[in-house]
């Protein structure tokens, strides 16, 4: 049998995401050297000897290309260079520290879309007109009508201040994580539970499941091998271009729910004009996103039998 | 996706979407007048201080109750309605300018530029772009019109995608066979013969796009880095609330209704209009 994936599939699939990766590099770099004014024009302007100082031991007085090579060999090593606000810190520094809260709200906030999506897109499937299939129909417009900005601070205001069931803020314990998971998981798995209920209902008609049906496949077996894969194909494909929004939404999950993860760095260094901290974060962002877009893209093959991908 | 829930919901609920339909068209008009003439009618001007209501709940002379100053939020959410529903409009019309013609050229013209163009809008789409304009915004400072802009330019990716799917399928049709025998060059094509007869997706697209817009300038405002005081907008107000909320609920309450129950018409409609689509779909040009 042939493999499932070609390796000349593999090979572009990857070149791809490295020119995405390159040209989001190289796009964010342009931009913020196309920037008006240096990263040292502050509120006191400083004399000129020292400013030319500064520039030099940030190499801003190089041709650009020499600092765009810099940049790039820096990036190779995974090194994003220094805070032009914060003196004492470079910028892995500051996202190193923020990077487990951000990596964890995110998985956790997946698996919890996931957990929840599919399971009352199933029910909703395979018991069309009940109430879990009524409660998809009503929360059709969630995702995108309940934005997390009115949908977060109401969770603080319910679940902190009136009932007092959680803590409003911070990240000591687990649980000052359950809100923030919560709130950055419930438009994701609105569209979720839907797309699994579409899906469900239209592979219930396909005639291999007929044919399994036909042949006395237990209930369960029928399910979870002949239904499930090909019914969770668009949920698979959906979590892709989901995983970038989920990034973003978690910029505000972590300013209300006041966390220290990369979001947060984020919006104080694009408050501060803190260039070289927004550019790292936007870099790492991307490639997280570029990547895993990438492995949803090979998890869709494995999932359907009929997909073979070859280019 | 869509269709499949369409095809199974749509025979017994043809009467319950047609009402939805209207409330959200009332709803949106409403919210639009309100947000135009509001303004005018009331007794206080948005940077007005009532210096016997500092922060205030909701009361007869203040309906939507005042923030942290005295300011009268009835009059601030109604600006800010201006504000979030005129961006949305531009950046919506920037879309429409950048999508269109990219998406129409390049299903016209087929072949390497075809490719070259789509292969452009693939590697645009995995950019966490949300991100990028915010770069912007710290790069080139908090200018309003280079936020519409930059909205605009995040947006045409699907719009561009949807108008070459519509033009790939008109563009052998016999009346751009015509015109092309008759001499007329590509622009021309393009301009008086495709892109007219592919308004109907454009516009059941540009339907869905306004509520993205709102939402990302929300977004956006709402981190401090969008609209500045003392202009406002929705995601500003949400983000006052947000900072108060022990205190004074109502600064995020209304504002937030507001901004929910305008996404959810907009979004309604779309939908309403692209099933509507579906059913008319069948066009004389599929040959």
């Amino acid at each position: 049998m042939k493999p499932k994936i070609s390796s000349r599939y593999l090979l572009a699939r990857f070149a791809f995401m490295l020119v995405t990766l390159l040209t989001i590099i190289t796009l964010v770099f342009g931009l913020v050297r196309l920037a008006p004014g240096g990263p040292f024009d502050g509120e006191r302007r400083l004399p000129p000897d020292i400013e030319a100082n500064l520039r030099a031991a940030y190499h801003l007085d190089e041709p650009i290309y020499q600092q765009y090579a810099r940049y790039m060999g820096g990036l190779l090593q995974g090194d994003l260079g220094p805070s032009f606000r914060q003196k004492d810190f470079d910028v892995n520094e500051l996202i190193s520290a923020g990077l487990p809260i951000s990596a964890g709200l995110g998985f956790a906030a997946l698996l919890t879309a996931l957990l929840i999506g599919v399971g009352i897109g199933i029910a909703a499937g395979f018991h069309q007109g009940t109430f879990a299939d009524r409660l998809i129909m009503a929360a059709n417009n969630l995702n995108i009508a309940l934005p997390t900005i009115v949908v977060a601070p109401l969770m603080v205001l319910v679940f902190s201040v009136l009932l007092r069931w959680f803590p409003a803020g911070g990240s000591d314990s687990i649980w000052h994580f359950i809100l923030p998971t919560i709130a950055l998981a419930l438009p994701y798995s609105a569209a979720i539970a839907r797309l699994t209920r579409a899906g469900i209902i239209a592979t219930k008609l396909e005639p291999h499941v007929k044919a399994a049906m036909a042949k006395g496949l237990s209930q369960s077996r029928l399910i979870s091998r002949h239904i499930l894969p090909m019914a969770l194909l668009p949920v698979v494909s959906f979590l892709g271009p989901a995983a970038a929004t989920l990034l973003t939404g978690s910029v505000v999950v972590e300013q209300v729910f006041d966390l220290p993860g990369i979001g947060r760095y984020f919006v104080q260094g694009a408050l501060n004009r803190d260039y070289t901290l927004v550019m790292g974060v936007v870099v790492v962002y991307s490639a997280a996103i570029v990547t895993f877009n990438f492995i949803v893209d090979l998890a869709y093959a494995g999932l359907d039998p009929r997909i073979r991908l070859s280019h | 996706m869509q269709q499949l829930d369409g095809q199974i919901t749509r025979p017994n609920d043809k009467r319950k979407m047609r009402r939805s339909t209207r409330v959200s068209i009332a709803l949106l008009g409403i919210i639009i007048v309100a947000a135009i003439i509001g303004p005018e009618l009331s007794n206080w001007q948005p940077e007005d201080i009532d210096w016997e209501a500092m922060e205030q709940g909701p009361s007869l002379a203040h309906p939507f109750g005042t923030d942290l100053v005295g300011r009268d939020l009835f009059v601030r959410t109604m600006i800010g309605a201006r504000t979030s529903i005129t961006i949305a409009f531009i950046a919506t019309l920037a879309s429409l300018i950048i999508g269109v013609p990219w998406g129409a050229f390049a299903g016209y013209l087929g072949g390497r530029v075809d490719q070259v163009m789509m292969r452009i809008v693939d590697v645009l789409y995995g950019l966490p772009f949300i991100l990028l304009v915010i770069l912007l915004v710290v790069l080139f400072g908090r200018n309003p019109y280079l936020l519409f802009a930059a909205l605009g330019a995040i947006f045409w990716l699907d719009l561009a995608r949807i108008v070459r799917g519509q033009t790939l399928s008109i563009r052998q049709a016999l009346f751009i066979e015509a015109s092309r025998s008759l001499g007329a060059h590509t622009g021309q094509i393009v301009w008086r013969h495709i892109i007219p007869n592919v308004t109907g997706p454009i516009i059941v697209y540009a339907t869905l796009t306004l509520p993205s817009v709102i939402l990302a300038e929300s977004f956006i405002s709402f981190l401090g880095l969008g609209v500045q005081e003392p202009n406002t907008s929705w995601g500003v107000l949400i983000a006052d609330g947000t900072a108060t909320i022990e205190s004074s609920p109502w600064m995020l309450i209304f504002p937030g209704i507001l901004l929910v129950t305008t996404l959810w018409c907009c979004n309604t409609l779309g939908d309403r209009l692209s099933d509507h689509r579906d059913d008319i779909q069948r066009s004389p040009f599929d040959l």
